[in-house]
């Protein structure tokens, strides 16, 4: 089976500091991959080099089987929306979709014209002249109109207030409900992703905390609150991702691929937020205290 | 590819097309003004001697448009600085080239459609432009008898000045990013390079020719000496006219010595009763009149002494038949330049981004 990305070791590096470092990730095709950091995690550098972008410094990356590259062909089967959804803001919206189809062997204009339609624009309208939403929309109409394989999107709802995310991601799930198209889309908040990914890459601190099916990650990670425990004495399958300590009474985040059978535990589920936070803070406590090399999961 | 870089450029370019047929409607109609002049008053006179009034009122004709000549000097500058520095410049500052790489073509084509397609405008533009100023000129330049005067606004020249600062202005973008530093260091590059070109190559790109003739000290009401540069065949371009001694030594420019100071401003003092010295070169083994003898006595005075010690006018000089070969040989420079330049981006579009 082909992935649609599959990263190896794979860094890069802007002067002295690493952007991304050492990450490994095969994410399968078909899926709708949420991608999640804080900010200056690495994220546009993951999808910059997705995408082919930028070059990487270490490592290899291959994208539908291919290494990104500048070819016409590879350049076709990978729509891209970068962060600032860029247009040019002197050409209508009329111009961008000529744009798509002259530059575009696939170009799907009827898609392209119903979308703007839909979204009730204007196709007249300078692209310098719409709102964030609308320039935002804009974008992932040609993104889409190319008739991608794999639609990568870095941070798409950032810079929209959260009724126009609401719409735009649900425009995005409406758009590709009816083709096999991978998507990867960035955010540094999970709860945008929440309702549209079902496969979760947690990226923090250069480096690839935790990648997985959404509902396996879920079902794996459990919160135990019990009296106060040294971490060391849980049993060897429950590997520790948080854990926080009062006098009396100690609380993990572990991941799990059993049952939890020790009745001195209060085992409670965790939703996706605490899940990425978890891992979120791992990867701050790895860096401060530099001492544990943190383990890449696929 | 060529679709899109001709929406972006079409307005820029079609303003400059309707700029240039307003001033082709003004040279086409004030040229044959300007060739009937030269017919009915310059050329008559030319056939019986001296047209120096004439030609002075003839020149004083169409003075602003005479000026269209440095318009052709200052054009690849300026297509430099708003075609060449903005074209990929543009793109990287407000992040379009994100959109257009993303589609399915690749960015070297992208590159060479934009080179293509706005380097050919920039010569074209350049080159209707010299053509138009050349023809209105002609008449002009048939009485200035001076083609290097204005060689960097005639033949093929420009059209190299323009495709070299075209590729200065898009090679600078690339490798700043910003619209701003890529206009500045396109405005300095290409004038530094224009200026050392002119100054530095241009005279030395054959090896010059001399003329040496004996000096002869200005005569009568004369301000200047007659000058040798008038035995030359008309055209010719003088790089140096130097005053030299017997043994060769520069001792004065333009027909003068040292300084030209001194008595009656070429280089005498008097250094007792009949006795004069000629800075520099030393004391006259002749005699000399008094101060209050009447001036061409003391000139013929003068000239003996000079003749005495062999002095001599070199000139340094480009004939007019080296022209052409000068303007093929200058541009054949420009246009090397900037195809190392192309050369140059498209090194760094494949370094930096990709």
């Amino acid at each position: 089976m082909t992935t649609a990305l599959s990263a190896t070791g794979l860094g890069k590096q802007y002067g002295r500091r690493w952007a991304l470092a050492d990450c490994t990730v095969d994410v399968p095709e078909g899926r709708v991959v949420g991608l999640v950091g804080p900010n200056g995690a690495g994220k546009t550098t993951l999808l910059n080099l997705a995408v082919g972008m930028v070059r990487p410094t270490t490592g290899t990356i291959e994208v539908l089987g291919h290494a990104p590259s500048d070819r016409a062909e590879q350049l076709g089967r990978v729509g891209f929306v970068a962060q600032d959804t860029p247009a040019y803001s002197g050409l209508s919206i009329a111009d961008h979709l000529h744009l798509g189809r002259w530059l575009n062997p696939r170009w799907d204009d009827d898609l392209a014209k119903r979308r703007i339609d839909q979204l009730g624009l204007d196709p007249s309208q300078r692209a310098g002249k719409l709102s964030g939403g609308q320039r935002a929309q804009l974008a992932l109409t040609m993104a889409i109109a190319k008739r991608p394989e794999l639609l990568v999107l870095d941070e798409p709802v950032a810079s929209l207030d959260p009724l126009a995310r609401r719409e735009f991601l649900q425009l995005l799930m409406e758009a590709i409900a009816e083709d096999n198209l991978s998507i990867i889309l960035s955010s540094h908040l999970v709860g945008d992703l929440e309702r549209v990914c079902d496969y979760l890459i947690v990226l923090a601190s250069s480096r690839v905390q935790v990648a997985g099916d959404v509902e396996e990650l879920l079902s794996t990670h459990r919160r135990l609150i019990g009296p106060r425990r040294d971490p060391r004495s849980l049993p060897t399958d429950q590997q520790v991702i948080e854990e926080d300590h009062t006098d009396v009474q100690s609380t993990f985040v572990v991941r799990c691929d059993g049952p939890i059978h020790d009745p001195a535990w209060t085992v409670e589920q965790l939703n996706l937020e605490d899940l990425v936070l978890a891992y979120m803070g791992r990867a701050r406590h790895g860096e401060d205290a530099n001492h544990q090399r943190l383990s890449v999961l696929g | 590819m060529i679709h899109l870089v001709w929406r972006q450029f079409r307005v820029q370019a079609l303003t400059t097309l309707a700029l240039l047929a307003v001033v082709a409607v003004v040279l086409a109609i004030t040229g044959p003004q300007l060739v009937h002049l030269y017919d009915t008053n310059v050329k008559p006179c030319r056939a019986q001697g001296d047209c120096s009034l004439v030609t002075k009122v003839f020149l004083s004709h169409y003075r602003l448009l005479q000026d269209l000549g440095s318009v052709v000097v200052v054009l690849p500058g300026l297509i430099g600085l708003f075609w060449g520095a903005p074209l990929v410049a543009r793109e990287l500052e407000t992040g379009t080239y994100k959109l257009v790489w993303m589609q399915s073509t690749t960015r070297k084509r992208w590159l060479a459609v934009k080179l293509a397609v706005i380097g050919f405008a920039s010569v074209a533009l350049t080159g209707l432009l010299t053509l138009m100023v050349t023809w209105w000129s002609s008449p002009i330049d048939r009485v200035n008898e001076a083609p290097f005067a204005v060689f960097d606004q005639r033949g093929i020249v420009p059209l190299a000045y323009a495709l070299f600062a075209f590729a200065l202005g898009m090679t600078s973008g690339l490798l700043f990013r910003r619209t701003i530093p890529a206009m500045v260091v396109t405005l300095v590059g290409f004038a530094g390079i224009r200026v050392a070109i002119t100054s530095w190559v241009r005279p030395y790109l054959f090896a010059p020719l001399h003329f040496t003739s004996a000096l002869l000290l200005p005569q009568g009401n004369e301000t200047s000496n007659p000058s040798p540069a008038a035995l030359l065949r008309p055209g010719a371009w003088t790089l140096s006219d130097q005053t030299v001694n017997g043994t060769g030594r520069v001792i004065g420019q333009e027909g003068a010595i040292s300084s030209g100071g001194g008595h009656m401003g070429v280089g005498f003092n008097y250094t007792g009763v009949g006795r004069a010295t000629l800075q520099g070169v030393g004391p006259c083994p002749n005699k000399f009149p008094p101060q209050s003898a009447p001036v061409a006595v003391f000139e013929r005075a003068a000239q003996a002494c000079a003749n005495k010690f062999n002095l001599r006018e070199v000139l340094t000089y480009q004939p007019a038949s080296r022209y052409w070969a000068l303007q093929w040989c200058e541009a054949g420079i420009f246009v090397a330049l900037a195809l190392v330049l192309v050369g140059v981006s498209f090194w760094l579009l494949r370094r930096r981004f990709a």
